[in-house]
């Protein structure tokens, strides 16, 4: 809040005017004009995000197989859980995923980020880069699995005329989970560097002019200056991708279902498959569970990073 | 004079063989990426329009392989079943136009009522005075951290035992009153928006509905659209949900059809060029819609996902 005020004065004056028009209109409150206009999304919340989640760590709590009615079981889900090496797979698979994802994903999207603010403000270049993040998950994989096939796709004819061997890139155990993680790094890329790209656009010229004139080096502002000053964005962004990265479910549901020999059986794919196809909802709900407080702590750690970065930008 | 010119001359000097030195570097990477990500259409284009039949004997062909518009015909069940066979297809009837328009009825429902109900809330989020506003906005936002599939297993038990598995209103239901991004979304603009304009209508006599509808709504067409392209694209797209309570054949969107597609065709020889039509088709209305709105979906991006 204090730092905002070196930013510009434009901010302050409009909270000004606001804080002004709050007290102009004194104590009268509109709370019933207000509850007709949030009725339908309070609604919504209520029904569809408030009452599943309270719902979900019941279910977490029952032995349910959809059909019949669910039986109170305590914790015994959950003791199961650490004994299931499925699941330790299933979170070793997913672990070594969100790695890859993210990984590659934010180290190409800062570099196209930094690309595209010193070659071209082009939209139409932007609009380029964005369209594999267009298309649905299930055309990436698609089109993918249709370029990687071993028989006749195009990559792996290439392979061969350089003399190399043909790869199984989505049926062998060892690239199978690199090239879902590619999958997705394709299709995210240009819209995780437009994320980038906005972040860049609120650090000042003058510094960058300043450091100049200092005699640094573009590489060295990159490492001094650019890398912190987005380090607030960068955290923000890393929230999103890693919480949705974790979620990763059509592209393994559309390709591998989980083979080759369970390398590519992803949490939520697995959580899937435990409730809707082996029929034990309640299990299923309680690695939901697990895999809710995995993402809050991931979430937590990462958002601590960025209050720690906040005052830097806001 | 010449003592504070001289300064930023040699800047310019000096900065200009160095930096024309890596741009070259800088162009070859950026066209390397633009490359990888237009290339998987171009892929797609020639695919389609090849045989399927043939595909196998030229791999690596950039033009269409023995070009033929009858993957799009049968995708579209336009051609003769022996004609499809005769290519490579299946043979078998695709529903394709039923899911087209599950696909439509299913994003476009949600839509409008998401950003409709949305744009209310968001207007008493902004504007509208009454006790409990932050607390209420915060509880919203905290939805966004839980995970989808967490809620998702709940809420289908929900539509599941509310008999509405497999019906439009089951698929729609849970994202049509509200997500939280939407309202948050809107709020920042309505905050935006000069009070003073509200007040004046206010002196006027309109109460809180015709300040809404009269003023607030057609003085933000520009996010109302925004938002509504951005959820139109990620219901469009969407996959796990009606994957979970849509799979029937009669309710069936396109991203679950082509799953289905897929994992039917026997792996032996699937039909390449079919399903490459069929992404085509139904990645083609989030592609037009791009192309139409590109500049705004573009812009929304930096300020959605970062602010």
């Amino acid at each position: 809040m204090v730092s905002s005020d070196v930013a510009t004065s434009t901010p302050r004056k409009t909270r000004k005017l606001q804080a002004k028009g709050d007290r102009r209109a004194g104590g009268r409150s509109e709370l019933p004009t207000a509850l007709v206009f949030i009725a339908p999304a309070l609604l919504g919340f209520v029904i569809f995000y408030l009452v599943p989640t309270i719902r979900g760590f019941y279910f977490s709590m029952t032995q349910y197989n959809i059909l019949g009615t669910p039986k109170w079981i305590g914790f015994d889900n959950f003791t199961r859980i650490p004994k299931d090496p499925l699941f330790w797979n299933a979170l070793w698979v997913t672990l070594e995923y969100v790695l890859l994802n993210i990984g590659f994903q934010t180290i190409i999207a800062i570099v196209l980020a930094v690309l595209m603010q010193r070659l071209t403000q082009s939209t139409v270049l932007r609009g380029m880069l964005l369209l594999p993040w267009l298309i649905s998950n299930v055309i990436a994989a698609m089109v993918w699995f249709w370029l990687l096939d071993y028989q006749i796709g195009l990559v792996n004819a290439f392979l061969e005329w350089t003399g190399m061997s043909r790869i199984a890139f989505f049926g062998n155990e060892v690239w199978a989970i690199p090239t879902i993680a590619f999958v997705n790094v394709w299709r995210h890329m240009g819209y995780t560097a437009l994320l980038v790209f906005a972040g860049l656009q609120t650090i000042p010229k003058y510094v960058y002019e300043a450091a100049s004139v200092d005699g640094s080096t573009e590489w060295s502002s990159f490492w001094r200056m650019t890398i912190p000053l987005l380090r607030p964005v960068l955290a923000m962004i890393l929230v999103i991708t890693v919480t949705g990265s974790f979620q990763v479910f059509d592209t393994v549901a559309v390709t591998t279902r989980g083979g080759p020999v369970n390398v590519t059986r992803v949490l939520q794919f697995y959580i899937y498959q435990k409730g809707f196809a082996e029929g034990q909802f309640g299990y299923a709900s309680a690695l939901s569970v697990v895999l809710f407080l995995i993402l809050a702590v991931v979430a937590a750690l990462q958002l601590r990073l960025l209050r720690a970065g906040e005052s830097d930008l806001a | 004079m010449s003592t504070l010119e001289l300064p930023t001359a040699t800047v310019v000097k000096k900065k200009r063989p160095r930096v024309s030195a890596g741009r070259v570097a800088a162009w070859a990477l950026m066209i390397a990426f633009l490359a990888l990500s237009l290339f998987p259409f171009l892929w797609m284009l020639r695919t389609a329009f090849s045989t399927t039949r043939s595909l196998p004997s030229n791999p690596s062909s950039l033009l269409p392989v023995d070009f033929t518009w009858g993957a799009f015909k049968r995708v579209l069940g336009l051609g003769t079943q022996a004609q499809a066979i005769a290519e490579g297809g299946s043979g078998a009837s695709v529903n394709f136009w039923l899911y087209l328009r599950n696909s439509v009825l299913y994003a476009g429902t949600v839509t409008i009522g998401q950003v409709f109900f949305c744009s209310m809330a968001a207007y008493a989020f902004a504007r509208l005075r009454w006790p409990g506003r932050e607390a209420v906005f915060s509880i919203f936002l905290t939805a966004l951290l839980v995970p989808p599939i967490f809620t998702s297993l709940p809420n289908f038990i929900l539509i599941k035992n509310l008999g509405l598995l497999n019906t439009l209103p089951g698929m729609v239901l849970p994202t049509f009153f509200m997500t939280p991004f939407a309202i948050f979304f809107l709020r920042q603009f309505f905050l935006g928006i000069s009070r003073e304009i509200e007040e004046s209508a206010s002196l006027d006599g309109a109460g809180p509905w015709r300040t809404f509808f009269r003023i607030i709504l057609p003085m933000s067409t520009a996010p109302v659209t925004t938002l509504a392209i951005l959820t139109f694209i990620a219901t469009w797209n969407d996959y796990f949900w009606p994957l979970l309570v849509g799979n029937a054949e009669n309710t069936r969107v396109l991203t679950v059809a082509l799953g289905v597609f897929r994992s039917q065709t026997p792996s032996g020889s699937p039909d390449w060029a079919g399903l490459m039509a069929a992404t085509l088709i139904a990645a083609a209305p989030v592609l037009i819609l791009f192309f139409a709105f590109a500049r705004k979906i573009i812009d929304s991006i930096g300020y959605s996902g970062v602010k």
